[in-house]
């Protein structure tokens, strides 16, 4: 006699999503609703109807990214325990940031983002020690610094927006308003979407390369705020005063972040094939592995430039009456979508792998940080939200 | 598909040329920057305008060509992938598949048929069974035919948005200018004016222009940017400004500007009242109204002009409005005083205020040019009320010669009464020639040797005429006459000291009768602050030379108009490339994140068991689709072994 249908079926059965899903699921998604629903209680003056379609959007799209990379719950409970402990610590007074001891000296916007900037740095330490004598434990240590700076990252941005709010409230903003800001974003972004490869991929090897260009964002960003300032918090002009914001930048960012990523691991690649035998090649994952790791991070990051370019269209017909309008910044928005496209074609259509699509994403990430930073600094446009 | 990439790549490298040279520049700035030759030979290259050149346009076109031939190739086939189980393919093929197993197993081909298929289902697979003539059993399995669906639209996306694109473009004005059935207008006219050949009628498809509107004014046209010059584009409808508001913060910047605006259907006569702001825009069948930006729309200012060329120390009243040309007669010939600005506020940073602010505001401020009959202009600022300096209240008048250059200031002190009278006064002693002589004679009445009255008299002339030096060229003509006559440093020293030395002498004779004139008696103790004043004079008077103006225009009042910057736009197109970009999107997503797979289970029997061959095929994805496919094969093999076997029974 044959099995029965429904043994095997049993046997077979995986379980689903939903049964998969643990009591610390629950709560994170719990929380996350519950946070929304406070924030919009406590906040509907304060935002439009579109403004609290992102923030329950936000929550929910949250609930199945905490499902399915697990150590992002961690991360939310403690960058929202530390958060709101900073915030209850300022009260109602800005002065408090410079007399009281907890956030002097660690939760103050600046100080977390002081701290951020230092543990990005010892995670690059890290990486590379623990690369350099394959140690394990030096590895975890670098993962730990990484998630930690990421963390205290997120505290900065999310005290330094009630800390526009106790400027004035008309000056109150999300901070990814202008280039200093962004750097903290963009940080952070290209740090987690590393940490979440290194576990999908089971290897820090290409932590270092990827925390290398992490640390020279925040050599660029220690610069412009000692050099030039530019941490201060400055009031919005007209044009991004819109919820816009709070979409088109984000979504930008996670395109640049991944674009860098895939950038650094071309570098990581290209070190490995030119020495197969070498020092590097030897400690790298296999170069098949580091070649998917990144198409992966590019088509990620196309896919969210997408849509941020898409948003910024949508943004600019709105409040510069066009939603096109050649600006410099437009147009270089095109040409890295442009050179990304061209990219994915030579990989799907003309199933190019390996040395010249990893030189490419290397000139990629020029050409990317020309559109974020040097459009800034050299042309002037509609879009000049942070000069040097 | 050669061409697709090429294309990409050759429109990203021409986009580049548009963002470094700035575009759209009045063409004397590109002549200027690049001499009349490379200018003729960067304007026949259209680089003043890349991205609305012919040659650009080519390039969209050949993407929207290529873009669409592949969709029109490929796009058959796509549908046919999604919804085509392969069960046409050979075993010799499945055989040479880079990932696959085989395994020969003592169950039943129909059994094993059934537990794969079964496998395959739970595993998301959408599973199809052929016989096949050699008595074997194909099993095909597929799924993530939506990656397919999302090429389609991620392609036809490219193509909807172009169309949407040139839909609100401006081609076909550009070719309507080009036939010579319309001529740009390069001329400053005002609106009037325009002629009809330069004039578009209101029923125009698309558009995208601007007009700047006074509070009070209303307009039902709006003028359009072409090259060089402009078009006058007349609307279906008359927009009234009624107030205009801006709002600062405390840092002076601006925080929020918004315009009370209402418009009347010149057809149906509707009216509709609107107050728009950036970011808030009023939409009107299917016209949208944005706020763009804020000038001064004429504002009324009542002026007093102090006169700096002669001996008057009376100011003459004037009036005029921003924007208007004054032509005025001087005793150097004709100026013309161009209003060039007004503003209400100017917000800078302080330090150490009292009160702890950060920022304060200095108060209303006004610009003017002087042109001369050459063409030649100095452009001044001046504040209405006085500004601390150093904890000393001046009125401030900056000047320059061109926009890239800063303001140098005059710091003229205020007297008692805070006014400009005793300065003025001064300034207008030191200019008359009997009174500079009378306190020269009694400023030489302390000298101890008597010399003849001719040599004195040679003296009183020569040192009037350096006191007129000083206050009409500025100290430093008078340190180029030194550096004229002598070489020797020490001796220039020694000469410029005495000169100095002769100037205070005479000026503060001056003065002490300035004082005398307003009934003070200095014989008996000039104060403190009557004496700083004094230093303060010296130095504005130093600086009257350089400073160039015949006159010092003060603000005495000021009536505000604001004008709003509108933008209005027709884009019947805008809908059309939103559809594309949600097609973009989406299409993007599916490509990237929906997997296509194929699986095939083949089983033939085989020595009353069964013989399973097990292959798949997922291009794209490799890594993860080995993956998959090794996870599945262990299943598969698990299955297989069956723990209850058919043939043992």
């Amino acid at each position: 006699m044959s099995v029965t249908h429904e043994y095997l079926e049993q046997r077979l059965e995986r379980p689903s999503l939903v049964a998969r899903l643990g009591v610390g699921d629950w709560l994170w998604a719990m929380a996350l609703i519950a946070g929304a629903l406070f924030a919009h209680r406590r906040y509907a003056e304060l935002m439009d109807i579109y403004e609290i379609g992102i923030l329950y959007g936000t929550a929910i799209a949250f609930i199945p990214l905490g499902w399915a990379w697990k150590p992002l719950r961690g991360l939310g409970v403690v960058v929202a325990a530390l958060s709101i402990g900073s915030v209850s610590l300022y009260g109602s007074e800005l002065a408090a940031g410079e007399s009281r001891f907890f956030l002097k000296y660690l939760l103050s916007s600046q100080s977390a983002i002081m701290w951020m900037s230092a543990l990005f740095v010892m995670a690059t330490v890290a990486y590379w020690f623990g690369f350099a004598t394959r140690s394990e434990f030096t590895y975890k240590v670098g993962s730990a610094l990484t998630w930690s700076a990421a963390a205290m990252g997120l505290v900065g941005l999310m005290v330094r927006w009630r800390e526009s709010y106790l400027i004035s409230p008309d000056v109150g903003h999300i901070p990814v308003s202008n280039l200093y800001e962004v750097f903290i974003l963009f940080a952070i972004i290209t740090g987690l979407l590393y940490l979440y490869y290194e576990k999908r991929y089971a290897t820090r090897a290409m932590g270092a390369f990827a925390l290398t260009v992490i640390s020279g964002a925040v050599a660029f960003l220690l610069w412009y705020q000692f050099e030039r300032g530019a941490h201060e918090i400055q009031p919005l002009v007209p044009a991004l005063q819109s919820y816009w914001m709070k979409i088109h930048v984000p979504a930008n960012f996670v395109g640049y972040g991944a674009f860098a990523l895939a950038a650094m691991v071309g570098v990581a690649y290209l070190i490995a094939d030119s020495r197969p035998a070498g020092f590097i090649a030897k400690r790298l994952p296999s170069l098949t592995q580091m070649d998917d790791v990144m198409y992966k991070a590019i088509a990620l990051g196309f896919a969210f430039f997408t849509v941020a370019t898409v948003l910024g269209a949508m943004w600019a017909a709105e409040a510069w009456g066009g939603y096109w309008s050649w600006d410099p910044k437009e147009t270089w928005a095109l040409i890295v979508w442009l050179n990304y496209a061209a990219w994915l074609h030579l990989r799907l259509t003309k199933g190019w792998r390996g040395r010249p699509l990893a030189w490419w994403a290397v000139v990629g990430l020029f050409v990317t940080l020309f559109a974020f930073l040097g459009v800034n600094m050299f042309l002037s446009g509609l879009h000049s939200y942070g000069s040097l | 598909m050669n061409l697709a990439i090429t294309l990409l790549v050759v429109i990203a490298i021409a986009s580049v040329i548009g963002t470094v040279l700035q575009q759209n520049q009045p063409f004397n700035d590109y002549i200027s920057k690049f001499g009349p030759f490379w200018f003729e030979v960067f304007k026949a290259l259209s680089l003043y305008d890349v991205y609305g050149s012919a040659w650009f346009l080519v390039l969209l076109g050949f993407l929207l060509i290529s873009t669409s031939v592949c969709v029109w190739r490929n796009a058959p086939r796509m549908v046919r992938d999604m919804r085509h189980y392969r069960l046409d393919v050979q075993l010799r093929s499945l055989r040479a598949f880079h990932l696959k197993r085989e395994w020969e197993r003592p169950l039943l081909p129909a059994e094993a048929v059934k537990r794969a298929a079964l496998l395959l289902k739970l595993r998301g697979y959408g599973v199809r069974q052929k016989q096949e003539a050699a008595g074997a059993v194909l099993l095909a399995g597929m799924k993530g035919g939506a990656n397919r669906l999302g090429y389609i639209l991620s392609h036809s996306a490219i193509v909807v948005i172009c169309i949407g694109g040139l839909l609100d473009g401006n081609l076909p004005l550009k070719l309507r200018a080009l036939s010579g059935e319309l001529v740009v207008e390069k001329r400053d006219l005002p609106a009037s004016q325009v002629p009809p050949e330069s004039t578009l009628p209101a029923d125009a498809s698309s558009f995208r222009g601007s007009v700047s509107l006074p509070e009070g004014a209303k307009a039902d046209f709006i003028f359009l940017n072409v090259g060089d010059g402009y078009l006058k584009q007349m609307l279906p409808f008359t927009v009234a400004l009624e107030d205009f508001r801006i709002e600062h913060y405390a840092t002076g910047q601006p925080k929020s500007f918004e315009s009370d605006l209402v418009l009347v259907d010149n057809t149906t006569g509707e009216t509709v009242k609107k107050t728009i702001a950036v970011n808030h825009p009023l939409v009107y069948k299917g016209y949208s109204i944005y706020q763009a930006s804020f000038s001064d729309g004429g504002s009324k200012l009542q002026l007093r002009a102090w006169s700096l060329d002669g001996p008057s120390s009376e100011a003459v009243p004037m009036e005029g409005a921003v924007g208007d040309e004054l032509r005025l007669t001087t005793p150097t010939g004709p100026l013309t005083l161009e209003l060039v600005n007004f503003k209400k506020f100017n917000i800078f940073p302080v330090e150490d205020d009292p009160t702890g602010k950060t920022h304060r505001n200095f108060g209303p401020s006004f610009v003017f040019k002087l042109r001369d009959q050459t063409g030649a202009a100095l452009e001044y600022v001046n504040y209405q009320y006085p500004v601390p300096v150093k904890d000393r209240l001046y009125y401030l008048s900056g000047v320059r010669g061109s926009p890239a250059e800063e303001y140098h200031y005059l710091h003229i002190p205020l007297d008692e009464r805070g006014g400009l009278d005793r300065f003025m006064a001064l300034h207008a002693s030191a200019l008359d020639s009997e009174r500079v002589r009378a306190a020269v004679r009694s400023q030489l009445e302390g000298v101890q040797e008597k010399p003849s009255e001719q040599v004195r008299n040679e003296v009183v002339d020569s040192i009037a005429a350096l006191v007129q030096m000083f206050v009409v060229q500025g100290i430093d003509a008078v340190l180029a006459r030194v550096d004229g006559s002598v070489t020797d440093p020490a001796k220039r020293n020694s000469m410029i000291d005495s000169y100095i030395k002769v100037l205070q002498g005479v000026l503060g004779e001056l003065y002490i009768q300035v004082l005398r004139d307003e009934g003070l008696t200095p014989e008996a103790g000039v104060s403190e602050k009557d004496s700083v004043f004094f230093d303060d004079a010296l130095t504005a008077l130093s600086m009257l030379g350089p400073y160039g103006s015949p006159f010092y225009l003060q603000l005495a009042s000021f009536e505000q108009r604001d004008a709003s910057g509108l933008q209005i736009t027709r884009a019947p197109g805008k809908d059309i490339v939103y559809l594309g970009c949600v097609m973009l999107m989406v299409g993007v997503f599916l490509m990237f994140y929906v997997h296509h797979r194929r699986i095939w289970v083949r089983v033939a029997a085989l020595n009353g068991g069964s013989e399973v061959l097990f292959a798949g095929s997922g291009n794209r994805d490799r890594v993860d689709f080995e993956q998959e496919f090794t996870t599945l094969a262990e299943e598969l093999d698990g299955l297989l072994q069956g723990h209850t076997s058919d043939k043992a029974e």
